[in-house]
């Protein structure tokens, strides 16, 4: 496979191609619509089918990264790069490592099912939607590729526009106020983001005075004092939280999953909330050691990590909406990515990509099957539902799977995340391990009350005696996505060989950086 | 994946048939892939393409769905046997056969080999990560080898009686699929070489028992009783997930192999032992049922009868005591953990004998008594008895999956007779039951057996583990490091003395209550009705043939291990076949002091044997079936034994104390008061808020007017050149 | 010479800005602006004997500007005539917030 890979000279052309087909496809898209005029949704099969393809195609041309990456180096794979505003030493220039090759490909993968989730559902202005989904694949790539502080920032907001639009026309009844809520909100955690942006690049100058935002200038070269660190380090994280999202940060995110439509819920849980701990692990921690090894911004933000852990479980305990249960799921388990993070302990940091990538597996599937009985009864209330496993025994199967390996039972992927996160966090901070693995008691109660009052219990309602099943496209996209439960439950350690090295460098950095600045004030926690 | 497998070599198992191992798990897990294709392909019905638009169609033809539904509930009422049943009667018990003659076979080539060093088979990386490395592997030795025993050899006896049991269940395949995968993860479960893969297992049967309970889902009781029971086995998980935090973070392996030596670096009876011990009991009485988290289990009664055999009798219920077993040499150097654990165990054991006294459901007073027995087990594992309580838990899966599937039997002669007249009794109550001996013979018979042993009346199986487990209390309250130990400032022998009462206690009203539930079942008039008792009749042969095996176990089964007191046959096979396992953490509980005098030991059994002759004698000549009346007719009961029928009202306790809480503090304090008050309402849209009311303000000085803005203007400016002149 | 200009110019702008402050007739304001523009231009003229030629330039740009504004002005005025039948301005606040 990577002599055939070479001999294309896969690794000198990939990213930028990922990162350009789905905005060209987003422009041909927006040509076809508008040539289209008035009766543009009749021609919605055919748009379905080009649609599908190029995400096919794109999620196709990403898998040769499993391979071609060497994910053991410790420069960027796959780089490329061109000037774009020389004059003030913007580059677009992408570049990758294990950690950003697991999302990039956790996003091309994701996106031709979020496509086929949403297969039926969206009816109106079809060539918008499509096209708006395009330009938010370039700029989530674009987030995990890029390797220029500005040309990130850039894609950061690019993210934002077309989710903003995809919930604001296409989301439920409040669909308005949750679009301007979650756009208001990463907006103003990303504008503080910018500025400091701008402060690192003219810090990062070069003798003649030019400013450089490229990644690797600024780590090296920028020369911070802990206090500008600490501004700094506040000015990034804030924008990165909310994003996650951290508690109390987070209540855009239940409002934006309920209102969003199927596959903006699923993009928005599986990889949107991943921008956050990818932004802290790419840029936060090793841009800022020694406020990041700081006891106070540590304690604080284990703190805030272990409350959201409980929290979000306990506030999805109570939820009468299924998608706004699992909106809170996510908060309860993204904090177990931010308490992995922090612990700065080579398992907890592998374990909380791990439970990044599950999340998204898991999350992303239980969205979908939300979607799929919300297109059927056009209700989210749990209530509503009951005995549905009579009469839609697939459905039941699968979701049963689905919240099996979102409870983080053993032999699925939830409980490889959740168990190294907790072991590694043990060691460096014992205290909140323990209390973040009381959610395993609070998951299992949460998901399996819900899952009760969904597919057991007597049928009552009339309306779901008549369900039907899932159908063969319903089936046919969830499949890959149990065969990941299951498989990145029972043989992780390829997963977890593909970001070891990256994840071992960053704890070693940031510790090392960490104590040079810091002085020795944490010796005692990491040995 | 198995091609990744690295057989150790220069093990004498080596090169026999144990480096199949992994084919134990794989046979039933396969078992659990075909019939649950099986069970999905005739369930399923796909939808139409378009589920919106199927939707509409259908809502159109609404009279059809409603007849079709009205066929599908004909169906209920005349079953006919599931179109897969004839396959999947022969894939469900095959692989249990299968894996059964695999085991023996592996049985029988340890015997054939002098094994020192367990068997590991490393089948492939698990989670490598840094210094932590977890490998999937397999451990064969001879607690292993025990479990692997009694889980398939009991497993296909039960797996026969289900093909009788389940025959007319809509949903045959499922069930099978259900109990193949459960299994499977039990399997896991005894054979992991690690903490971690045991876990798996340890999770996975808590899944399967999750479903199996709730396998009837359509009733709320039953669903609940199966979410209760994952819920509460979580709580104890967690217990179990903190131990190995703490087991990786101090001793820094979870493999079992090197574990003996690894864990030498601790300080002996230290915090941090001492720590880790306790909390992987916590996991135990999740998993085992013992105070405070045994709620679950007679719960759990909610599932098939056959399932309450299996996994809530013979072998998950037991999988705390196999983790203590395998933990032994921890727990030998934790005394004040394992004090505590044969205190929670012996409360545990009389606790739930007193609720046993009082229950009127068949499966609810077996369900008590395996908490009960469960208790005595841990009592045997928290005194350094491994062998006892591994030997326990060996006889109690002998008899207690014969009282389970006797009932069951019972339970199937009920409902066919209730059935058969449309009559909606309860078909699991004792007072609608009675004489049943004169029906179903055989069944009475081997029950009969199986309340001899487990009331402990010599020479049934009962008999003998029960004596090595008392026995040994009494003897660790004279000599060994628990005596000198303190729990809680009270001394380690004043503990064990009251253990030992309580055992005994708990052995008396084991007694009276087993006694009690034979002779309601199937002794005096019977209750069941007059149109009814015309149906009344013995269970088919694939139903008691199990019974009759498991019937010679529980009669003989004592001679695995005999005591040196009795020698009639060979003695203390079991122990001298775990001694590599168990021995040295065996030795250290035990101290100086092995033996008791031959005299007080035969004071002891003698104790022991009158204590259950007294039990029974009680209930004979104390309980009177013929003054009992239908369940529908019988009064309610007062005082005492109405705190003992509600099972001292501890789950009302738990509810009102934990569960509603949580609920209202989540609703109340943190969804309504902290997220949407005051995050959302007074952060996100009092920004917001603020923002607009600002806006406002600064609206209202546009007039509109031309003339206002004019004179602004023009004062303004004049201010603005007065103060430049004034300042020069 | 030069002093007289600039006090003719100060009197012709002070006339303009009291009818601008004083009058409702929006065609009235507008011509009082027109003054007070004027009135510019006519310092800046009388100051280019003192300071050269850039002040008759700047009157060009003024009248220019002017002009545009009186253009653009007017047809306002008339638009608001069409639609509101008067061009009294305190009948006219389209702008209030």
């Amino acid at each position: 496979m990577n002599s055939f890979l070479d001999s294309i000279g896969y690794n000198h052309w990939i990213l930028p191609v990922l990162l350009l087909l789905p905005m060209a496809g987003a422009l041909v898209i927006a040509a076809l619509g508008m040539s289209a005029g008035k009766n543009a949704d009749s021609k919605t099969p055919e748009l379905r089918r080009i649609v599908l393809g190029i995400f096919t195609l794109e999620a196709v041309l990403s898998l040769g990264m499993w391979w071609s990456i060497n994910v053991g180096s410790a420069d960027w794979q796959a780089s490329f790069a061109v000037p774009w505003i020389p004059a003030w030493g913007i580059q677009f220039s992408l570049g990758v490592d294990g950690i950003a090759m697991m999302l990039i490909l956790l996003t091309t993968l994701l996106m031709p099912l979020a496509v086929l989730g949403g297969w039926t559902s969206i009816r109106e202005k079809v060539h918008s939607y499509y096209a708006l989904l395009m330009v938010l694949t370039t700029g989530m790539l674009g987030v995990f590729m890029a390797l220029d502080l500005m040309l990130f920032f850039v894609m950061w907001e690019l993210m934002l526009v077309p989710m903003y639009l995809i919930i604001g026309v296409w989301g439920g009844q409040r669909r308005l106020y949750a679009s301007l809520k979650f756009f208001l909100y990463t907006m103003t955690g990303s504008m503080l983001m910018l500025v400091g942006i701008i402060y690192l690049g003219t810090q990062a100058a070069d003798l003649a005075g030019h400013p450089s935002f490229a990644y690797d200038q600024i780590l090296h070269n920028a020369q911070l004092s802990p206090v500008a660190q600490l501004w700094l380090f506040g000015a990034f994280a804030l924008a990165f939280a909310v994003k996650v999202p951290m508690f109390p940060f987070h209540t855009w995110l239940p409002d934006a999953h309920v209102e969003a439509p199927t596959a903006g819920s699923v993009i928005l849980a599986a990889i949107m909330l991943k921008m956050g701990t990818f932004g802290f692990l790419r840029y936060a921690l090793p841009l800022f050691p020694s406020a990041a090894m700081d006891p106070t911004v540590r304690t604080l933000i284990l703190t805030l990590a272990v409350v959201g852990i409980v929290y979000g479980a306990l506030v999805a305990l109570v939820q009468p909406d299924f998608k706004k249960l699992v909106a809170y799921s996510s908060v309860s388990h993204l904090g177990f990515v931010m308490l992995g993070i922090f612990s700065l302990t080579p398992q907890s940091v592998q374990g909380a990509l791990m439970v990044n990538l599950s999340h998204g597996v898991s999350t992303g599937a239980l969205f979908l099957m939300i979607g799929m009985i919300y297109e059927r009864r056009h209700t989210r209330l749990i209530a509503d539902y009951g005995g549905i496993a009579k009469v839609m025994p697939v459905f039941a199967t699968l979701l049963t799977v689905v919240c099996l390996s979102s409870i983080g039972v053993p032999g699925t992927n939830g409980f490889i995340g959740e168990f190294l996160v907790l072991i590694g966090s043990f060691r460096s901070q014992p205290m909140y391990s323990v209390i973040a693995a009381t959610a395993v008691i609070f998951a299992a109660a949460y998901l399996l009350w819900a899952l009760q009052r969904i597919i057991y219990n007597p049928l009552t309602k009339p309306e779901n005696e008549r369900l039907q099943d899932l159908n063969w496209r319903e089936i046919g996209l969830l499949i890959p996505l149990i065969a990941a439960i299951v498989w990145m439950g029972v043989y992780p350690a390829p997963v977890l060989e593909k970001t070891s090295a990256a994840a071992n460098r960053l704890v070693t950095h940031v510790q090392q950086a960490g104590n040079m600045a810091g002085a020795g004030m944490m010796g005692e926690e990491i040995k | 994946m198995m091609n990744a497998q690295i057989p150790e070599t220069g093990h004498p198992l080596a090169d026999t048939v144990a480096r199949f191992v992994w084919l134990l798990p794989l046979l039933p897990l396969l078992g659990f892939v075909v019939n649950g294709a099986l069970a999905l392909s005739a369930a399923a019905k796909i939808g139409p393409d378009d589920p919106s638009a199927g939707q509409d169609h259908h809502n159109a033809h609404d009279h059809a769905a409603g007849h079709d539904d009205h066929g599908h509930g004909h169906d209920d009422h005349h079953p006919a046997r599931h179109k897969y049943a004839g396959i999947v009667s022969l894939v469900g018990p095959g692989v249990l056969l299968a894996a059964f003659g695999l085991a023996v076979a592996m049985f029988l080539a340890m015997r054939g080999v002098k094994m020192e060093e367990p068997f590991v088979l490393q089948l492939f990386r698990w989670m490598p990560v840094g210094d932590l490395k977890i490998n999937a592997a397999f451990q064969l030795d001879q607690l292993s080898m025990v479990m692997v025993l009694i889980i398939t050899g009991v497993g296909t006896l039960i797996h026969i009686f289900s093909v009788g049991y389940m025959q007319d269940d809509p949903g045959y395949p499922r069930y099978f699929a259900y109990l193949n995968l459960f299994v499977f993860f039990m399997l896991l479960l005894v054979l992991g070489a690690n903490y971690p893969l045991m876990f798996v297992g340890w999770e996975g049967v808590g899944l399967c028992s999750y479903l199996l309970i709730g396998f009837w889902f359509s009733e709320e009781a039953n669903a609940n009783a199966g979410k209760k029971a994952f819920i509460v086995n979580r709580i104890g998980d967690f217990g179990f997930l903190v131990a190995m935090f703490l087991l990786f973070a101090n001793v820094g392996t979870l493999d079992y192999a090197g574990m003996a030596e690894a864990a030498q670096k601790l300080p002996m009876g230290g915090t941090v032992i001492t720590a880790i011990c306790l909390f992987f009991f916590v996991g135990c009485t999740g998993k085992s049922a013992q105070i405070p988290l045994y709620v679950w289990l007679p719960d759990a009664m909610a599932g098939p009868t056959p399932v309450s055999a299996l996994i809530h009798a013979a072998t998950m219920v037991t999988a705390g005591v196999y983790l203590i077993a395998r933990s032994s040499i921890l727990f030998s150097m934790a005394p004040v953990a394992s004090l505590t654990v044969a205190l929670v165990g012996g409360l545990t054991a009389l606790f739930a004998a007193t609720i046993g006294l009082k229950q009127w459901d068949i499966k609810k007073v077996l369900a008590y008594s395996t908490v009960s027995q469960l208790g005595y087990m841990f009592v045997g594992v928290g005194v350094g008895a491994y062998t006892a309580g591994v030997f326990h838990l060996m006889t109690h899966a002998f008899f207690k999956a014969l009282l389970f599937l006797g009932s069951g039997s019972v339970i199937f002669a009920m409902h066919r007779a209730y059935h058969a007249t449309h009559n909606h009794d309860d078909a699991q109550d004792m007072r609608n039951m009675g004489g049943l001996k004169k029906f179903m013979p055989v069944t009475w018979a081997l029950m009969w057996i199986a309340t001899l042993a487990i009331a402990g009346i010599p020479p049934f199986a009962g008999f003998f583990s029960k004596d090595e487990i008392l026995g040994t209390v009494f003897a660790r309250a004279n000599a060994g490091p628990l005596s000198t130990a303190t729990l809680l400032g009270v001394p380690g022998h004043v503990v064990l003395l009251i253990v030992y009462v309580i055992g005994l206690a708990s052995a008396l009203l084991t007694a009276i209550y087993m006694t009690r539930m034979m002779i309601y079942t199937f002794h005096g008039p019977n209750r069941t009705g007059d149109a009814e008792r015309a149906h009344l009749a013995e269970a088919p042969w694939i139903m008691t043939g199990p019974l009759v095996v498991l019937g010679v176990l529980s009669a003989f089964g004592g001679w695995l291990n005999l005591p040196e007191l009795l020698p009639i046959g060979p003695i203390g096979t079991l122990e001298h076949w775990l001694e590599p396992v168990v021995g040295v953490a065996t030795a250290r509980m035990a101290g100086s002091g092995e033996h008791v005098a031959a005299n007080t030991e035969w004071v002891l059994i003698g104790v022991a044997v009158a204590i259950a002759v007294i039990g029974m004698s009680v209930a004979f000549a104390r309980l009177k079936p013929a003054a009992l009346v239908q369940k529908s007719a019988s009064p309610a009961s007062e005082g005492f034994a109405k705190v003992l029928e509600h099972k001292y009202y501890v789950d009302e306790l738990y509810d009102d104390a934990i569960v509603q809480p949580v609920k209202g503090i989540s609703t109340t304090v943190l969804w309504k008061g902290v997220d949407a008050g005051i995050i959302d309402g007074l952060f996100v849209n009092g920004s917001a808020a603020v923002t607009r009311a600002m806006g406002w303000m600064g609206s209202q000085l546009q007039s509109g007017q031309v003339g206002t803005y004019a004179w602004v203007l023009v004062i303004g400016v004049l201010a603005l050149l007065g103060a430049f002149t004034s300042s020069r | 010479m030069l002093a007289e200009s600039l006090a003719l110019s100060a009197a012709l702008f002070a006339i303009g800005v009291v009818g601008v402050l004083t009058r409702r007739n929006a065609m009235i304001v507008f011509m009082c602006v027109e003054l007070m523009l004027n009135a510019v231009n006519l310092s800046f003229v009388a100051l280019s004997r003192l300071y050269g030629a850039t002040g008759q330039v700047f009157v060009i740009f003024v009248m220019t500007v002017a002009a545009a504004e009186a253009a653009v002005g007017l047809a306002i005025v008339i638009a608001i005539f069409r639609h509101k039948q008067t061009v009294d301005l305190q009948n006219i606040n389209l702008l209030r917030g």
